[in-house]
């Protein structure tokens, strides 16, 4: 019954539900803080668990898939953790648990209010991302997308000052308008494809003789539809505002998890919707090249301007996620693993970012980058693990960053686009120019009213450390993650 | 002997109840609640057990006296009014659960007989509407329920006997514009017969006087139904009737005029005739296209909670009506699931507002704040739900509906119809994202002693069990057929539809 490769497993199914079966306990145990945060760690462990133990089917380039009840008449809810979705899954739930640990020393540390709010629907944005890296079809899909729209707006707004609420409607407005159109597109291709609507390597509606009149708009619709979540321009502006979110928020979710749902749904519409033959075909994809050059150049060039550090970096995201998408819209296997490599290295190097700036915040109060003179000298591990993190998203070895970046010029070379390496060169050196002097500013120029200041606790400065790490270690030995991403380019372009 | 009497037990089960209450109660007022309660829940056992029934075992007919139809008056229990008679009967059910507080406080103790007796006689009228085979019997219905519901809407507070007074002037003109139709109607082809009249419609063809007949017939129940332009009568009824009223109104009422809408439109004079003879179809969609945009506006601009959810009413009735009008398989399932679909929400959504002007006193939105959601947060959590389902998000029922609503203008190749119904979504999320917004992020004026003493205990004063259990059924329920929606429409809304219709297939 099942197709080759694809066996029944309940697993990934156990995978969404851990964070999501985990929110009665973390609202009936908020008077004991302890408790509650012990909720969230198990379930954290528990999804990377169940995650971890996809992982060597995916890497045979086998296919977990639970098959659940009918949603819609002959679409079933039904997930399928297949290479793309395990790579994904792996990153957010592994980063999910170091976040968790984070979030305990940041919430505590600046004494948060409503933190079992924040802690429960963190857990619910997590289960909806899992979700979203394991759905089988475009129905499942955009379920799980909503609900992460709506799950992640009570973290956004969670200062509940009159900042937050307007930054709050601002990402509603921007994100429900995307699902709507998203919803749009979806029910298109319904009619299109006769009730069809499984994610399909090489494309669902590949094979059909589709008019130009009926692609072009209905690809448009699917761009717009998860090109706000991945924030390429001009959809981007709600992520900066995002940014009055706790930092852990914009750490996990901003930098990893909703923004790469995002660019993840841009790669299941490239890859398993429309299928590169018929983008090759329509033009579609040089559309999308030109859309992500700009946003690479743009986000860079205004990342510059920022003085606020946390929307320095939302900026350096957005330019980030578009290499990302850059690399799907190249249409090859080499061009798609290193996009997948990129995914997972710019997430480890970015929540370290995060977490130094969270950490920052936390123990001297200070958010903007003409504030930051001298604080490497009080908080040394912290600065020192930023500036593994700058050197990574530059592009510099041996941090992760420099791989995905090497293989992302290489296969643009190959595809016979060689100006785009030429636009990675340069986009690297704005991202040089935006992180260091951060760097400078910490170690290098005498602060005032830093005496008798400290590291944050070990709560914060552990994760932030070991995140600072992981780039290394991903930098140094990124063969796991290069042949899941392998694995997951070769199912939709045939190995090479 | 259930199962042949089984299309007359409802509405005459109503209306016997509706002459006992004042009967029985003359001694013992709080008897009359119970015996509605009763007689509800009898008639709500009964209208989903004959839902089982009729898939299996089809139609069944009722002919009363033994009169033989076209002369006698035939009850025919069919999956269309079986279904509909269900979502009415168990809606009303819940909501009479509820209606007991409100009504104690909305009303002086001397009106909750007749109060009673009229919910009963107005539940007979909608039942006898669903379940009758013959079109003069439509009417007579149609007067019974609509008396009680004047009766129902009058009693409420000060600005109420206007509203009532509209309602009633534009109830008569609509029900006489029906009753003039059904005399075409009658004039032409000499039966009041439904099943009759779809034979005999073919051979007579389009003569004027059955153009006029439909003409009439549909702005009598567009009337009924608030179908824009036709709903003016109906944002200052739901206001200022009381809570149990409104909250009875809104999700089974116009539910009602939908239902005859379809019964006239697809299985009596069928789909060649208002599709090609008369564009009947496509002038109710384009209304209902318009009444989704105005109503939505409009409710963008309401300060008082039930009158936001009264214009949000006339664009849901639009989401029906247009889904009719689509003239297609699957639009006429987004209709029907939306006809249950709405009926939940907008059930809960009322309740909400009762629950909100029993604690709070009011329910005006410039007022509501968190205050609000900390004094009652199961309310608020229940009316954040229905929301998401007016706003069609997954997994409630109301993205689904839409769903089937918007595939179905696909099919049609209306892009019109598909921008009207995903722009109405975003609409939706605004108004009622700003009440939502200002429940759980206004801050209260005057900060609660709590807060100021530093200890967890909140003032939590939430309504009592009997208000608050059908708000949350209503919701859980908006949750269960959104997820179940697959088998709702499988097993009973795709045997509704009736044979020919286009696009049977996904």
């Amino acid at each position: 019954m099942n197709p080759a490769g694809v066996f029944s497993s309940l697993i990934p199914l156990w995978a969404v539900l851990a964070s999501l079966a985990a929110v009665p306990f973390i609202l009936l145990s908020s008077r004991r803080p302890n408790l509650r945060e012990f909720w969230t760690l198990a379930a954290g462990l528990v999804m990377f668990g169940c995650v971890l133990s996809l992982l060597p089917a995916a890497l045979r380039g086998q296919t977990a898939a639970a098959e659940l009840f009918e949603v819609v008449p002959g679409v079933r809810l039904a997930l399928r953790a297949d290479p793309l979705g395990v790579f994904f899954a792996l990153i957010a739930s592994g980063l999910w648990v170091l976040t968790s640990c984070y979030s305990i020393g940041y919430m505590r540390g600046l004494k948060e209010h409503k933190q079992t709010r924040y802690f429960a629907f963190f857990a619910v944005s997590l289960s909806a991302t899992m979700g979203i890296a394991f759905a089988a079809n475009l129905v499942t899909f955009i379920l799980f997308y909503e609900i992460l729209t709506i799950a992640t707006y009570p973290l956004v707004i969670h200062q509940e000052t009159p900042e937050a609420i307007r930054a709050g409607r601002k990402y509603l407005a921007f994100t429900l308008s995307a699902g709507v159109l998203l919803i749009g597109a979806a029910v298109w291709t319904y009619q299109i494809t006769g009730g069809n609507l499984d994610f399909r390597p090489g494309g669902l509606l590949a094979g059909l003789t589709l008019a130009g009149k009926t692609a072009v708009p209905l690809f448009l619709l699917f761009l717009c539809g998860v090109g706000v979540k991945s924030s390429i321009m001009p959809l981007h502006s709600w992520l900066p505002a995002a940014m009055v979110a706790p930092t852990p928020v914009s750490a996990l979710l901003h930098a990893v998890a909703v923004v790469k749902a995002g660019v993840f749904g841009m790669i299941r519409v490239t890859a398993f919707v429309f299928g590169p033959d018929l983008l090759r075909r329509f033009g579609l994809d040089t559309v999308l090249i030109v859309i992500t050059v700009t946003t690479i150049l743009l986000g860079s060039l205004l990342a510059l301007r920022q003085d606020n550090l946390k929307r320095r970096l939302a900026y350096s995201t957005i330019s980030h996620l578009s290499y990302i998408i850059l690399a799907a819209a190249l249409l090859s296997g080499p061009a798609l693993a290193a996009g997948l490599l990129h995914l997972a290295f710019h997430a480890t190097m970015k929540i370290t970012l995060f977490f130094c700036a969270g950490a920052v915040a936390v123990s001297l109060g200070r958010e903007n980058v003409s504030q930051l003179n001298g604080v490497g000298r009080v908080m040394p591990w912290t600065m020192a693990a930023f500036t593994i993190g700058a050197l990574g998203l530059s592009g510099l070895p041996p941090i992760d960053g420099f791989v995905s970046k090497w293989y992302l010029g290489a296969a643009a070379v190959g595809g016979g686009r060689p100006w785009l390496a030429g636009v990675l060169v340069l986009s690297g050196l704005l991202n040089a120019a935006y992180l260091f002097p951060i760097v400078q500013r910490a170690f290098f120029r005498r602060g005032v009213g830093l005496e008798g200041r400290r590291e944050a606790s070990a709560w914060m400065v552990v994760p932030l450390v070991l995140t600072a790490l992981l780039s290394l270690g991903l930098g140094l030995y990124p063969n796991l993650f290069f042949d899941l991403a392998r694995r997951a380019a070769a199912g939709i372009f045939g190995g090479f | 002997m259930i199962p042949t009497n089984a299309p007359a037990l409802p509405p005459l089960l109503f209306l016997f109840t509706g002459l006992l209450i004042p009967l029985a109660a003359f001694k013992l007022r709080r008897l009359a609640y119970w015996l509605a309660l009763a007689a509800t829940a009898a008639a709500s056992a009964v209208a989903v057990s004959n839902i089982f029934r009729v898939l299996d075992g089809g139609a069944i007919h009722y002919h009363f006296g033994g009169w033989l139809p076209p002369i006698g008056i035939e009850y025919v229990l069919d999956p269309l009014s079986a279904f509909v008679t269900s979502v009415i009967n168990v809606i009303a059910l819940i909501v009479l659960i509820h209606a007991r507080r409100t009504v104690e406080a909305d009303l002086p103790e001397g009106k909750h007989v007749p109060y009673y007796a009229l919910v009963m006689l107005m539940m007979a009228g909608f039942n006898g509407i669903v379940v009758t085979g013959d079109f003069f019997n439509v009417y007579v219905f149609l007067e019974i329920c609509s008396l009680a519901l004047y009766g129902l809407v009058a009693v409420g507070d000060r600005k109420s006997p206007v509203a009532a007074f509209r309602y009633l002037v534009l109830g008569m003109i609509g029900g006489c514009f029906y009753l003039l139709g059904v005399g075409f109607l009658y004039m032409s082809s000499g039966s009041l017969n439904m099943a009759d009249l779809k034979a005999i419609l073919p051979v007579l063809g389009a003569r004027p006087e059955v153009i006029v007949a439909l003409a009439f017939m549909l702005l009598g129940f567009g009337l009924k139904m608030a179908l824009f332009p036709l709903h003016g009568w109906l944002p200052d009824a739901y206001t200022y009737a009381p809570t149990a009223t409104s909250s009875l109104m809104a999700p089974i009422g116009t539910k009602i005029g939908a239902y005859v809408l379809i019964r006239i439109l697809y299985f009596v004079f069928g789909l060649g005739f208002i599709t090609k003879t008369v564009p009947a179809a496509t002038i109710i969609a384009w209304l209902s296209a318009a009444a989704i945009l105005y109503g939505s506006i409009q409710a963008m601009a309401q300060d008082e909670l039930k009158r936001m959810l009264a214009f949000s009413s006339v664009a849901q009735v639009g989401y029906i009506g247009l889904g009719i009008g689509l003239a297609n398989a699957w639009g006429l399932v987004g209709a029907l699931l939306h006809i249950l679909n709405h009926g939940l929400m907008k059930a809960c959504l009322f309740l909400v507002a009762g629950n909100f002007r029993m604690k709070l006193g009011h329910s005006r939105i410039s007022r509501l704040d968190q205050e609000a959601r900390r004094r009652m947060p199961w309310s608020t959590a229940a009316f954040t739900l229905a929301a998401l389902s007016m706003i069609g998000l997954p997994p409630t029922v109301g993205f689904f509906s839409k769903w089937y609503l918007a595939w179905g203008s696909i099919r049609n190749g209306s892009w019109v119809f598909l921008a009207v119904i995903l722009v109405s979504s975003l609409l939706n999320a605004v108004y009622f994202f700003r009440v939502v917004e200002r429940l759980y992020l206004k801050p209260a004026d005057r900060p609660p002693e709590a807060e100021k003493s530093g200890a967890a205990a909140r003032v939590r004063s939430e309504v009592g069990a009997s208000m608050l259990i059908p708000t949350l059924v209503l919701a859980a329920a908006l949750l269960a057929a959104g997820l179940l929606n697959a088998f709702i429409v499988k097993g009973v809304l795709l045997k509704i539809l009736p044979p020919g219709l286009a696009g049977m297939n996904p």
